[in-house]
Formats: structure tokens, C-alpha cells, sequence
């Protein structure tokens, strides 16, 4: 028999039993849709890391000192982590040291950050992304000011206590109204409002414009710093060159500053977008993993539903079975109809999981702020997928059906 | 003892001894040519739950090309297991068997299948086409397993079916035929792969006796155009038809006689 007349057989008998193969194909469909929803959705974040996330959240072309090395949670293990609670604050001094020893071509600039409250007359208090920096943060960032101004080089020299606030704050505490010179308190201390931040929009559904930035040496430092020390020093480069001199720059200061002996490692972290990269790509896979766990259980019941339905389909098909054999069928043409049966079953609710799950996808990005992007690799690998479930489910009721004696089979009901 | 064909058993009457009869083996036993099943010693037992059931028990027939043969018996005569072995259903644990000069009584399970396809035609008393098939799908079926592309299966299906004046039902299905066209659809069937013989399982058995004799008009026909076929009965009127009648009884040949000697010997009167 050939291999056109078996998918055809195979689509005649699926259209005669519509229900039943709706049912069968039921469990292959929902796997290849999550498998596509997930996969699109790891991929749309990729993808989003890749082309927002550096620039909007770390900065292009930048590094950064801290104390620590890692960014994001998990944090150091063991021995590490007793190192590095043993640490010493990044300081004032340390950070002075470090932009002393920098290019003019490479700008910096002092960044500590935590959510404190903020709170006005008329409205309720609110969390706000506290920052204390100076004015080169607006530029290293890229930060446009869309009402009144960013703070000058004179106000952080001064420490006069004044904010330039997010979209977010400023609809929050002054719905309908110009911020500009308006008062808000952060942690109970008054600012004046002196610009709004254009709107940054949000990476992985957490809102980049509930800002409030002022400067370092204004009570803000105090407040995000009770120790007096430094967050971060963010370092702008021309390029990735560059970054790395500055980068070799910033180590050989600081350790001279601190005295580290030859030998010993660094008692400072230096993060580039790259260590926030290996982040994001350790949560892809960890993602995707977990991502296609689940998918993959519902495969493996899809699969058994299909063996099923085909084993079931071999028991009330036995005297057809019979009648093939009788007309010069051969095992292997008995074989290969049920193995192309469960195969086109499972193939077509492959199809229609993936159209589900293109579809999962869409709306997922659409209502939560997880962005997704169908990869075609993963609609060919489901159609792969589908096709292999079926043929692995089929195997088993395609052999049965295959070494049934003709006689037998003909004189059952 | 080997049963030959009318023709040649006419010199030599039944129950007779000595060295013609030898001659006749010997000419009988050059399978293939004209003679297109010969078996020797044909035997079938069975293991029901560790009892031996001998349901043939050393079977000698051999039928020329063209003959119209019934095989007759009583239930437990082993005519069923004998016509399971001669379409190749089956095999046997001893003896031969030699199909259009084929020796099938050692064949493969494929093998087998091949010549089922290739070399007999069934006709069941239940009919056995595919429900859900048309008249022309289940023609065609015996071609798809002989690997005959659609265009031409469609062409040499559509033929039979002519043959058996089905030409304008082709597309029906089974459930929209009255029985006696069923039985047609599934004669055509048997005929479509030109098979050395059209072997039929109690044909008339489903039947209502008008529309059976339509099925052995059919069958006369084609046993007029040269076609071999050989009926599985338990209906004497039905085994009339043809021109030779074996019966069988407890697992051995009882008898094997002309059409007219068995009618005779039944009581039966000339249609």
C-alpha cells in the first residue's frame, strides 16, 4: 500500500468518527499549545531582553561598581557569601578615587536606589523607586525631561532637596494638575517638585516610571543610605573597548585605594550588561524548562488517549482487519494504516494546538505585560512532536491489529 | 485417494482400484498447467485447550482450470477449515497444497498474503465490504494492496463492477444496496485482481431464494467465461449449481461427484 493511500484512509476515518478523534487528538492539542504559548513567551522575552531591557534598564555601554557581584536573586552560595558579607561598604571616598582615575570620556555617575514612600495632601501614599544620583544619571540614562527640568551640577553641589519624578508619580499624587514646584514627601521629607521623566514604560510588568530622583547629597541620600555609602557608580563608555580599559581602571584604583594586596581577589563587584544577560538567559532556561515540563506530562497523556482510542478502534475494527488480510493485506500494511491513523490524529491536533497556542500567546501579551513571540523552529518542532506521539502511541494497538489471524478476525462481530 | 476433475474421472469410476487411478495421480500431481489446486494429504488439527481436534484429516482434491466445484458437509465436516487452507487463510500441519502451481502449504504469513491477493477472490456469506466505503472504494481495495496506482484501479474497479451490472451504483455505499447487489459489489470485488480462483463461502447464505439464484446466475456466468470458481455450502440446491460436488464428512472426502450422479443421489430434480 502506498504511503498517499494510507493518509488518505487515515483522513477518511478520522472524518467518519469526528467526535471521537476531536476527543483523541484532545490531549496532544492542549501539550503542543502550552509548549508554543511557553516557548513563545520565553522567546518574546529574549527577544524584549535583547532590544529594551539593556538599554532601558541597565544602560548601553555601561558598567557599574557595587559592592556586590550579581544582579538579581540567588546571590552568592557557601563561602562566597560569608566573603561577601564581610565586604566593606562602597564609600564616598572610594567612588571619588575611581571617577578621580577615569577618562574625561567616560562619564559617571553616583546611583543608590530603593522603594521608599512617598506621600502628598489628596492622595494616598505610594511606593516610589527612590533615587539619590547626580545630573549625569539623566544623561547615562537617557532620561528626557517632558515638564520643567532636571537638577543641576550647582543643586547636587548644594544638596538642595529637589525631585524629578515619574509619569506614574506624577498622575498618582497630581492627577490633572502641573507638578512642577508642587511638594512631595519621600519617607516623610519634603522635595519639591522639579521635572517629570518621560514615560519609560515597563520591563516584565513592573512600571519604570514610578520614579523619584534627587540628589545624592540632599536628605534622599540619607534616606535610601542611612550608612552614608554608595549604591552603585554607573560608568558610561564610547564603546565596548573602552568599557573594558575603564573597567581595568576602576579595579587597579579601587584596590589601591584599598589597599588589596596582589593575589587577593577584589573585595568589589564590577557588573556589565553581559553578567545582567547570563541572568536573564540562566531565567530563560529555567523557564523553559519548567515551561515545557508541563506541556510535556499532557503529551505523555495524549499519547496514552491515542493508544487507547486506537486500541479501541482495532477491537471494533477486527473484522475489517479480517477483510484487508482476506484481500491481500500484509502485516506491515495493516501496521502501517493504524500507525499513519494515530499519526495524522496527532498531527492534526498538533496543528490545532498550534493555532491555539499562537493564539495563547497573542493573548497573553496582549492582557499581562509578558511579551511573546512565536519562533518558527518551535511550530515545526510541535508538528515533529505531534507526528512522533502519534506513531510512538501507535505502535503498540498497530501491531496488535497487525498479528491478528485473518480467520479469527473474519468471524468476529 | 485423489479426486480429480469430471472430465478426467470419467474413465475412471468412482471407488475404483489399480494402476489408472496411479496414472491419474501422476497427472494430477503436475500442479500448476492445467490443474489449479491439487493437495495431497491435507491435514488441519487444532488445540482446543489441550484436546486435539482432527478437523481435516488427510485430504486428497485436485480441480482443473474452469471447473465449478462445490464443497459440501455437515457442520463439523471440516468444509470451513478446508476452505480456510484453499484461500491461504490458513496452513496446514501436514500435507501440500499447490495453488495455480505454487506450493502455499510451506509459504510466509507475506507470502500468503501476496497470493491471496494475487490468486483468489473471496466471497463471504456476510458480504464483508467496508461499511463506510463506496461500492467502487471496496473494488478497489484488493488493487490498493497490490500497489496498482488510483488511476487505474478506479478504471479496472469501475470494470468489474460493469460485470456485474453494478456499472451505475458505483458510488453507493453498502447500506444504500439490497443484498443481492452487496453480493455483487463483493463479487466484483473478488474478481478485480483476475484471481486463478473465485472462492465463495455459503454465498447464498444471507439470501432470500430469488435473489440467490440471481448470485448463481452470476456465478454460472462466470464459470461460463472461464473463470474457476469453488463454493463452500451446506444448501444441496445451492451445491446443484455446480458441476462438480465434493462432501466432505468427519474430515475426509465422502464423495465427489458429477452434478447430475449428486442429484440423483439427494433426490433432487433438474431445475
Amino acid at each position: 500500500m502506498k504511503a498517499r493511500d494510507a493518509v488518505l484512509l487515515a483522513l477518511a476515518q478520522l472524518r467518519v468518527q469526528k467526535l471521537k478523534s476531536a476527543f483523541t487528538l484532545l490531549g496532544v492539542m492542549i501539550g503542543v499549545m502550552f509548549l508554543i504559548a511557553v516557548v513563545s513567551i520565553v522567546e518574546g522575552m529574549g527577544k524584549y531582553v535583547e532590544e529594551d531591557f539593556a538599554g532601558r534598564l541597565i544602560g548601553t555601554n555601561t558598567f557599574t561598581l557595587r559592592r556586590f557581584d550579581n544582579v538579581g536573586p540567588g546571590g552568592q552560595r557557601g563561602s562566597s557569601a560569608r566573603e561577601a558579607r564581610r565586604r566593606p561598604l562602597l564609600r564616598m571616598t572610594d567612588v571619588q578615587a575611581v571617577r578621580a582615575s577615569l577618562p574625561a570620556s567616560m562619564p559617571s555617575t553616583i546611583a543608590s536606589e530603593t522603594f521608599k514612600y512617598a506621600s502628598a495632601p489628596g492622595a494616598r501614599p505610594r511606593q516610589v523607586q527612590a533615587v539619590a544620583t547626580d545630573a549625569n544619571y539623566f544623561v547615562i540614562k537617557k532620561f528626557a525631561i517632558t515638564q520643567g527640568r532636571a537638577f543641576t551640577d550647582q543643586e547636587v553641589r548644594a544638596g538642595t532637596p529637589v525631585l524629578v519624578i515619574g509619569v506614574e508619580v506624577a498622575e498618582h499624587f497630581f492627577p490633572g494638575l502641573n507638578p512642577e514646584g508642587r511638594q512631595l514627601r519621600i519617607a516623610g521629607v519634603p522635595f519639591t517638585v522639579i521635572g517629570v521623566v518621560e514615560k519609560q514604560g515597563t520591563v516584565f510588568g513592573f512600571s519604570l516610571d514610578r520614579l523619584a530622583i534627587a540628589p545624592h547629597t540632599s536628605p534622599m541620600g540619607r534616606i535610601i543610605r542611612p550608612m552614608r555609602d554608595v549604591g552603585s557608580l554607573i560608568v558610561q563608555g564610547a564603546d565596548r573597548a573602552s568599557l573594558t580599559d575603564g573597567m581595568e581602571l576602576t579595579r587597579s584604583t579601587l584596590r589601591a585605594v584599598r589597599g588589596i594586596r596582589a593575589g587577593e581577589p577584589d573585595n568589589f563587584g564590577l557588573v556589565t550588561q553581559d553578567a545582567a544577560f547570563g541572568f536573564i538567559n540562566q531565567l530563560k532556561g529555567r523557564l523553559v524548562l519548567f515551561g515545557t515540563a508541563l506541556p510535556a506530562i499532557s503529551l505523555v497523556v495524549g499519547a496514552m488517549v491515542i493508544m487507547n482510542i486506537m486500541l479501541v478502534a482495532v477491537a471494533e475494527r477486527t473484522r475489517e482487519i479480517g477483510v484487508r488480510k482476506a484481500l491481500g493485506a500484509k502485516r506491515s500494511d495493516i501496521m502501517a494504516q493504524f500507525l499513519v491513523e494515530a499519526a495524522t490524529l496527532s498531527t492534526i491536533g498538533a496543528m490545532i494546538g498550534i493555532a491555539c497556542g499562537i493564539a495563547l500567546a497573542a493573548l497573553i501579551a496582549a492582557v499581562t505585560p509578558l511579551p511573546a513571540a512565536v519562533a518558527p523552529w518551535s511550530i515545526a518542532a510541535a508538528i515533529v512532536t505531534g507526528a512522533g506521539v502519534g506513531i510512538v502511541a501507535g505502535i503498540y494497538p498497530a501491531s496488535r491489529a497487525s498479528k491478528l489471524d485473518p480467520i479469527a478476525a473474519l468471524r468476529s462481530e | 485417494m485423489i479426486h480429480g476433475p469430471i472430465d478426467v474421472m470419467e474413465e475412471i469410476p468412482l471407488g475404483s482400484t489399480g494402476e489408472r487411478r496411479a496414472a491419474v495421480t501422476t497427472a494430477g500431481a503436475a500442479p500448476g498447467k492445467d490443474w489449479v489446486i491439487v493437495t495431497r494429504q491435507l491435514k488441519r488439527e487444532y488445540d482446543m485447550g489441550g484436546e486435539i481436534v482432527r478437523a481435516l484429516r488427510g485430504v486428497d482434491l485436485a480441480i482443473l482450470r474452469n471447473e465449478y466445484v462445490a464443497i459440501m458437509g455437515p457442520s463439523g465436516s471440516g468444509k470451513s477449515t478446508l476452505m480456510n487452507l484453499i484461500g491461504c487463510l490458513d496452513t496446514p500441519n501436514a500435507g501440500e497444497y499447490w495453488l495455480n502451481g505454487l506450493q502455499v502449504s510451506t509459504m510466509s504469513e507475506d507470502e500468503l498474503a501476496r497470493v491471496r491477493n494475487q490468486e483468489i477472490g473471496f466471497v463471504f456469506q456476510t458480504f464483508n465490504l467496508l461499511p463506510r466505503a463506496s461500492a467502487l472504494q471496496n473494488v478497489e481495495l484488493p488493487l490498493v494492496y497490490a500497489g496498482i496506482p488510483a488511476d487505474e484501479r478506479k478504471r479496472r474497479a469501475a470494470e468489474a463492477l460493469d460485470r456485474v451490472q453494478l456499472g451505475q451504483r458505483m458510488h453507493h455505499r453498502p447500506n444504500e444496496l439490497s443484498g443481492g447487489q452487496r453480493q455483487r459489489v463483493a463479487i466484483a470485488r473478488a474478481l478485480v485482481n483476475r484471481p486463478s480462483i473465485l472462492l465463495a463461502d455459503e454465498p447464498t447464505g444471507n439470501l432470500d431464494s430469488q435473489t440467490s439464484e440471481e448470485i448463481m446466475r452470476v456465478f454460472e456466468e462466470l464459470s461460463q467465461q472461464g473463470q474457476t470458481v469453488v463454493m463452500v455450502t451446506h444448501e444441496p440446491d445451492i451445491a446443484a449449481h455446480a458441476r462438480r460436488v465434493v462432501v466432505l464428512r468427519d474430515g475426509v472426502i465422502a464423495s465427489d461427484e458429477r452434478r447430475e450422479q449428486f442429484m440423483q443421489r439427494v433426490g433432487l430434480a433438474y431445475a
